[in-house]
């Protein structure tokens, strides 16, 4: 704030700015999609330790049971999208490439959109250890993307104070539009799910920060404000990646997240408006997180919108119900910048699944142009907000220096936003380069 | 589903800004197509065959000398490297004097580096500068603009056979001269005689010179053609013609007479060519943003310098190559402070 405001809405240095084809779904209310006849619930669909099961082969399950529990700390229960029979338990494909043990469940024709299970809670009387028990019990994890425990997130370590409460309201990702959405369609969950995250924390302010190209969303949050001067909304620039932490806290407050470090070395927990607004919801009726909100677009879709999709979801699924248009797809979970591309079509929607887009033929012919040599433009210098030099660590990648890479050029406060290859004239694929100079640092290191 | 789709899987990011490599190159040559024509209205046929076999001896040699990596041509630029290379050279530049220019620009120049993108100097500069040291008198030897009879008479030194000596064109230039040509570039006028030029001359490009390093106005405004486009860094421009007008107008102050003012400076000889054009060519440019700053006013300087003291009427050539020789220390000495850090280190 402060300075940064006076000119404008507060912003980063560097960073691209995509078109944003985020109209195609941004003006139409959330739908639902029915259940399919089955689905695939891994595990890990969380960061942390796999949960663990709690159910058999065979056995019957109701919409919100759990299915499996948390294992330990950093990790979070699983419960059940819908009423069915487990018909198996083995490995699965996941979103992340490898195979996943998951919960194939069989739901019953006759299932129904009711939840029968639920363990209610009166967050009103909870102390923060409560609230933070509470929170681990939806199974809530950060639904921008991370998959990151949420109650793990809004613990703070005794040693740690922390003042601040950031809602990332950006969705600076090209194509998606469910936060925009749930922001209009869900306003008072959303401050519920901040007051509960403030609770949980102690702190005792907490700042919205939504891109400018959401002004609606601005401007409905600060009608639900009333007198609580503790809450703020704040437009930032319209920019990628506006949405990622260390960037929006840049941007609100003008702090720097140290290298190596996380928002709370600085006083900040952040936390996504997607994530808060589901735990407003689902928190005080003590009911699981089951389903979430999924854009569905792309070129290759014929009804792009954003949709509550059961979690478990086949894709394959999802794009029979949305209509897609065949020939040469790459199917995308998440954003077009940093969302992995997929092949199976068992793949599930899982708790982190914020997009499932489809590029079809002109879009990828566009991607297969080739690579030509490093002519030191300098453009991924201007547009990599983290102010790293990926021209040099290209070269250096080149001639497999990666040690240098990290030592002096600091590969390792890269986060793989791709700005420097979305700019790169020579189509270089430099975050794919860091990804395996980092790979094979670590292993080196291990 | 009916049919398996055809899946691509690829790595992030899946969508890509619309500008590549031949984009750019691309659009360098329309930008520097104009100044080409220019030079041809100004000095005619000479001037077009000059061209043509310029960019034509880049072309071959980039294609024999370069084709372990396949046929590079597409990327077009060799064709720049050409183009900016006959801007550089007099009009009646004896042709087979070109052919070697242009084979030692992409041979010397490029090649001998790697290639597209590993080259240290500016490949039009390095064939500038070897037919510089090869060829010493054809390169000084100039001719009068707009002389009569251009578009159906050659330069008598243009059809100089292989190997021989070119013509001694001094008489020649008296006849066709529209006025009292001397044969004096306005900065040799300066340095030899101290004879000052009207900067609306050397804008509008009323005076002698190399085909392209008169009419400073078309050549600024094809820089910023590429400027508004993206494809060309204006911060070096501005740096090298803010690091030649502090030095020319420094000198000046001290000294009025002796030292020209800086608008002559900015507006004589190669400077805005070399400016906007060579300077500017990102391969041997700095990548971070305090470098291109420091490169710029670095090349502006040395252009003074080597101008007011050096032996030579010309400095910017080797102001430039000399910025391209100490980019990679630039870029070693300017790192930029990584987010999250105290300090660059």
């Amino acid at each position: 704030m402060g300075i940064f405001n006076l000119f404008g809405a507060g912003t980063f240095r560097h960073g691209v700015h995509p078109p944003s084809h985020k109209a195609a779904t941004a003006h139409q209310p959330i739908r639902r999609l029915p259940f399919p006849d089955h689905l695939v619930i891994p595990l890990n669909q969380h960061i942390g330790k796999p949960a663990k099961l709690l159910v058999k082969k065979g056995q019957e399950v109701v919409r919100g049971e759990p299915l499996a529990s948390a294992d330990g700390f950093v990790s979070v229960p699983i419960h059940a999208p819908a009423t069915g029979r487990i018909r198996d338990i083995r490995l699965m494909p996941s979103a992340r490439g490898e195979q996943a043990m998951a919960i194939i469940l069989h739901v019953y024709a006759a299932a129904t959109q009711e939840v029968l299970w639920r363990n209610p809670v009166d967050p009103g009387a909870l102390d923060p250890q409560g609230m933070i028990q509470a929170i681990q019990d939806t199974g809530m994890v950060g639904l921008g993307g991370a998959a990151f425990p949420s109650h793990v997130k809004l613990s703070i370590p005794e040693e740690k104070s922390v003042d601040t409460l950031v809602v990332n309201g950006c969705e600076c990702e090209p194509y998606l539009s469910c936060d925009h959405r749930t922001m209009l369609e869900h306003p008072r969950e959303l401050m519920r799910g901040i007051r509960y995250a403030m609770q949980a924390t102690g702190v005792s302010k907490a700042i919205v920060g939504v891109e400018e190209n959401k002004m609606d969303a601005v401007k409905l949050l600060r009608e639900h404000l009333h007198a609580q001067s503790d809450i703020s909304v704040e437009a930032v620039e319209t920019k990628y990646p506006q949405g990622s932490e260390k960037m929006l806290i840049k941007s609100l407050m003008g702090r720097e997240v140290p290298a190596g470090g996380i928002p709370l070395d600085i006083g900040v927990v952040v936390n996504n408006v997607g994530t808060l607004a589901a735990l407003g919801k689902l928190l005080p009726v003590g009911e699981g997180l089951t389903e979430r909100v999924v854009t569905v677009t792309g070129p290759g879709v014929e009804k792009p919108g954003n949709y509550i999709i059961p979690l478990g979801t086949p894709i394959g699924y999802v794009l029979k119900q949305v209509g897609y248009i065949g020939g040469e797809n790459e199917f995308i979970l998440g954003g077009p910048m940093m969302g992995p591309s997929v092949s199976d079509m068992e793949t599930p929607v899982t708790k982190g699944t914020s997009g499932l887009l489809v590029l079809n033929e002109p879009e990828i012919e566009q991607e297969t142009r080739r690579i030509w040599p490093c002519i030191k433009c300098g453009r991924c210098l201007n547009a990599c907000p983290m102010h790293l030099n990926p021209a040099y660590l290209g070269l250096l990648a080149a001639k497999r220096e990666y040690e240098e890479m990290a030592q002096t050029y600091h590969l390792n406060d890269c986060f793989e936003c791709g700005c420097c290859s979305y700019v790169c004239p020579s189509n270089i694929p430099l975050v794919q380069h860091f990804r395996i100079a980092k790979a094979i640092n670590r292993e080196q290191a291990a | 589903m009916a049919k398996k789709p055809a899946i691509e899987l690829r790595t992030t990011p899946h969508i890509h800004a619309p500008q590549d490599v031949i984009m750019i190159m691309r659009n360098v040559v329309y930008a520097s197509l104009p100044m080409a024509a220019w030079a041809v209205w100004q000095y005619g046929l000479s001037a077009l065959m000059l061209l043509l076999v310029v960019v034509a001896s880049c072309m071959l040699s980039e294609r024999v000398l370069n084709a372990k990596q396949g046929n590079t041509l597409g990327d077009w630029s060799a064709a720049i490297t050409g183009i900016l290379l006959f801007l550089t050279l007099p009009p009646g530049f004896p042709l087979w004097m070109g052919v070697i220019a242009g084979f030692s620009a992409i041979g010397l120049g490029k090649a001998l580096f790697g290639g597209l993108g590993m080259n240290v100097f500016n490949p039009a500069l390095v064939g500038r500068a070897f037919v510089q040291a090869a060829f010493p008198v054809a390169i000084t030897s100039w001719t009068p603009a707009f002389f009569d009879g251009r578009f159906t008479t050659l330069i008598p030194s243009t059809l100089t056979a292989p190997f021989m000596i070119p013509p001694e064109t001094g008489e020649w230039n008296m006849q066709v001269a529209v006025d009292a040509f001397t044969g004096a570039t306005p900065l040799g006028l300066q340095k030899f005689d101290a004879v000052s030029t009207p900067v609306l001359d050397l804008l509008t490009g009323m005076t002698a010179g190399s085909a392209g390093e008169s009419a400073a106005l078309i050549i600024l405004v094809c820089g910023l053609y590429l400027a508004f486009r993206g494809m060309l860094d204006w911060r070096i421009p501005v740096a090298v013609m803010a690091g030649t007008a502090i030095t020319a107008a420094v000198f000046h102050f001290i000294d009025p007479v002796a030292y020209p003012d800086a608008m002559f400076m900015l507006f004589s000889g190669g400077l805005m060519l070399g400016a906007w054009f060579m300077a500017s060519d990102m391969v041997g440019s700095p990548v971070t943003p305090a470098g291109v700053i420091i490169y710029g006013l670095l090349i502006g300087f040395v252009t003074v310098i080597i101008r007011l003291f050096g032996g030579l009427t010309e400095g910017v050539m080797y102001a430039i190559l000399l910025g391209n020789a100490v980019t990679p220390l630039i870029d070693q000495v300017t790192q930029p402070r990584v987010f999250g850090h105290r300090k660059s280190s």
